[in-house]
């Protein structure tokens, strides 16, 4: 089972995808910003720009955390609603 | 009670409902967001709100929990929009019912500044100069501190 990887809002134009499964599973969230990072220079940047979050299986992270196959990723640029 | 939804809505019948039959409060209170026709002199044709289905409902109703803990409120509704919104259509709806007028200002007030700053939608303004992703500005994350900490 792969992962599953959700970018969210100016992340997007940057990439040009929204959504992607990706195999083999890296170990952890910073393995998996530098799987992107190598794939996509300029997309690696965005990861580490200011406010970017990570969430894993909706729930958002602090650190580092290990990740497993059928886990869903998302990155969140800052929010705003209203 | 909370609502994320693509389809447009009538702020004035969601305020008539919400107030409907309340006896036991001396004050309602509400906000309603538009969509601007510019922003900063740069004309807009369409906002566009992205969420993350699951994880922006999740969110907001934590607002909503919080809003009621800190304040002495006796029903809260937020409907929000996603999806393509054009100038003049309604964004955000926030009521409040309270026994007394403080706490239902206070709790929409608050709810307001935390969407703008917390809640889970990445917004892009689409006009004749091109597309422009809004994040939050200094002034809200400024109105955001006012209620920190909880």
């Amino acid at each position: 089972m792969a992962l599953k990887v959700l970018l969210m809002g100016r992340l997007r134009d940057v990439a040009g995808w929204r959504e992607r499964r990706l195999e083999p599973v890296p170990a952890t969230l910073s393995a998996l910003r530098d799987v992107l990072a190598r794939e996509d220079a300029a997309l690696g940047e965005a990861l580490l720009g200011m406010g970017v979050q990570a969430a894993v299986n909706k729930a958002l992270t602090r650190g580092d955390p290990a990740l497993a196959a059928g886990d869903e990723i998302a990155f969140l640029p800052p929010m705003s609603g209203g | 009670m909370i609502a994320v939804q693509t389809e447009p809505f009538d702020p004035a019948a969601l305020l008539a409902r919400f107030s409907a039959g309340r006896t036991d409060c001396g004050a309602v209170v509400s906000f309603t967001g538009l969509a601007r026709a510019a922003t900063d002199g740069a004309e807009v044709s369409t906002l566009e709100l992205d969420a993350y289905p699951g994880f922006t409902e999740a969110a907001i109703a934590t607002m909503e929990t919080e809003a009621r803990e800190r304040f002495a409120v006796k029903d809260l509704l937020i409907v929000h929009r996603h999806g393509p919104i054009g100038p003049g259509e309604a964004i955000v709806f926030v009521a409040g019912a309270a026994e007394h007028r403080r706490d239902a200002f206070e709790a929409v007030d608050y709810l307001m500044d935390r969407l703008k700053t917390q809640a889970p939608f990445w917004k892009k303004e689409t006009g004749p100069d091109g597309d422009r992703w809004i994040e939050p500005r200094a002034p809200d994350y400024a109105d955001a501190a006012r209620w920190s900490p909880p």
